[in-house]
């Protein structure tokens, strides 16, 4: 299954790229494929914005704009003007309401 | 004076859960052991925190646990403290040694607690010291699960201290295999799979969400079509309201259960889409082959058209935050456009009201 075409925010620089493997381990949606010591990118559009790849490239070879997906939680942020949270974490205050 | 259990010391008033078997003496202490078979309670757990807040507060102890007969060589799995994501791991490690390190993600599984920095580097770094997992185990290699990552950054918690992150499977299950292939999963192992029944498994939750405002909404329709300019009339209420009512109903489940069910065989990828046609297909013939709002075409029909697929868009649309595949990005997308369309949906919809009100009343 895939979404929304060219949405994806993942950018990568094969410059920086040192074949570390990493992001082919993380990526839960098989994005990245070893080709010639490198990593490159098989499909963007199978990219969700989960952010592990980044988080875990040494040499800052990838960035995607990552966060909260739930669609409760961005309208309310776009209401409030604040950032998006599901309210579901880090306190007592759930709500039941969560991923 | 025997040494008590490590996760106990912080509290002396915790009660011996049932899956724990018994006590394992080690270099750091005394550490539980739990059993990898699931109780009757266990299971009837896992059911109540698919479909109810239960979930919410199903958690286990944060710290080191044991399970099988594990040495200083055995492995350390780092799992969550969401009860179901901790028993889902000591299933799976059903014939094997090792150690089980939980921390602290507010009852939350892996994947969200990742996404959300709990599941993360700062409380794992932590709990390694805490635990004193360098004086446990004679080697440096500890195991976070595949979905871990979002949270947990392999490269500094090495530097940090000293333990080389392995991302395990991303199912539990898996797990046999991938020790078997000495620390390497297979592709199909690092891949998060949203067939029917993992679809199915959640709609649960999203019925339960969406049915929250249920009572006050039913009420709402029975006052509105109850009311007249001389009070509210029961019978009206009852009569013209139970259509509108039972359209509702037909609307959640077509957005909360129908579209999350047949995801990949509605046509168009945005999840808003696939809800209103969903809504759209479950509506339209109860309005136009049953005598559910009367015959013909009416103002009342036209708000229930207007209405209902929107209603199944929106709540197909919240289902986003429980796929495994949907990105932020385009969410946002969807609600940039579908935001103002459910807000004139909404506005339309109560005009019609009004109007089918007034006709209705007799002043127009």
């Amino acid at each position: 299954m895939t979404y929304l075409k060219n949405v994806a925010t993942l950018v990568y620089d094969p410059e920086k790229c040192t074949g570390c493997r990493r992001c082919v381990e993380v990526c839960p949606h098989g994005v990245f494929e070893m080709w010639d010591g490198k990593a490159r990118i098989t499909d963007k559009d199978r990219c969700m914005e989960c952010g592990a790849c980044a988080l875990n490239c040494e040499f800052g070879a990838l960035a995607v704009g990552s966060g909260v997906g739930c669609a409760a939680a961005l309208i309310k942020s776009m209401v409030t003007g604040g950032a998006p949270a599901c309210g579901c974490v880090g306190d007592e205050a759930g709500t039941g309401n969560c991923c | 004076m025997a040494m008590q259990a490590l996760n106990m010391v912080s509290d002396p008033d915790l009660r011996k859960p049932a899956w724990v078997t018994g006590l394992v003496h080690t270099s750091v202490g005394q550490v539980p052991l739990v059993s990898s078979q699931w109780s009757r309670l266990d299971r009837l757990g896992s059911i109540r925190s698919r479909i109810s807040a239960f979930r919410m507060n199903y958690r286990v102890e944060p710290g080191l646990y044991a399970v099988g007969k594990p040495s200083a060589e055995s492995d350390v799995f780092v799992s969550a403290n969401y009860k179901l994501s901790f028993d889902i791991l000591r299933r799976a490690l059903k014939d094997i040694n090792g150690w089980i390190l939980v921390l602290d993600t507010k009852g939350i599984n892996v994947w969200c607690a990742a996404g959300k920095g709990t599941f993360g580097t700062e409380e794992l770094v932590k709990r390694i010291f805490q635990m004193r997992l360098v004086d446990l185990v004679s080697h440096r290699r500890i195991i976070v699960p595949q979905l871990g990552a979002t949270g947990i950054r392999a490269s500094e918690v090495r530097k940090r201290t000293g333990f080389f992150v392995h991302f395990g499977p991303v199912e539990a299950r898996d797990i046999g295999r991938y020790l078997g292939s000495k620390y390497h999963a297979d592709p199909d192992m690092r891949l998060v799979r949203f067939a029917m029944p993992q679809r199915l498994v959640l709609t649960p939750m999203e019925i339960n969400q969406a049915l929250k405002l249920f009572p006050l909404i039913a009420l709402i329709i029975l006052v509105f079509f109850g009311l007249r300019p001389t009070g509210i009339i029961f019978l009206d209420a009852w009569r013209d309201g139970w259509p509108f009512i039972l359209l509702l109903l037909v609307s959640v489940l077509a957005g909360a259960f129908i579209t999350p069910g047949l995801l990949p065989f509605i046509p168009f990828r945005s999840f808003a889409v696939k809800g209103w046609i969903i809504g759209a297909a479950a509506v339209v013939p109860l309005l136009f082959f049953t005598d559910l709002l009367g015959p013909g075409f009416s103002v009342i029909k036209a708000s229930a058209l207007v209405l209902f697929p929107l209603l199944s868009s929106y709540l197909a649309l919240q289902f986003t935050g429980a796929t495994t595949f949907t990105a932020v990005s385009g969410v946002k997308k969807e609600l940039r456009i579908g935001l103002p369309i459910y807000i004139c949906g909404a506005v339309v919809t109560l005009l019609l009201l009004i109007l089918f009100k007034l006709q209705s009343w007799g002043i127009l």
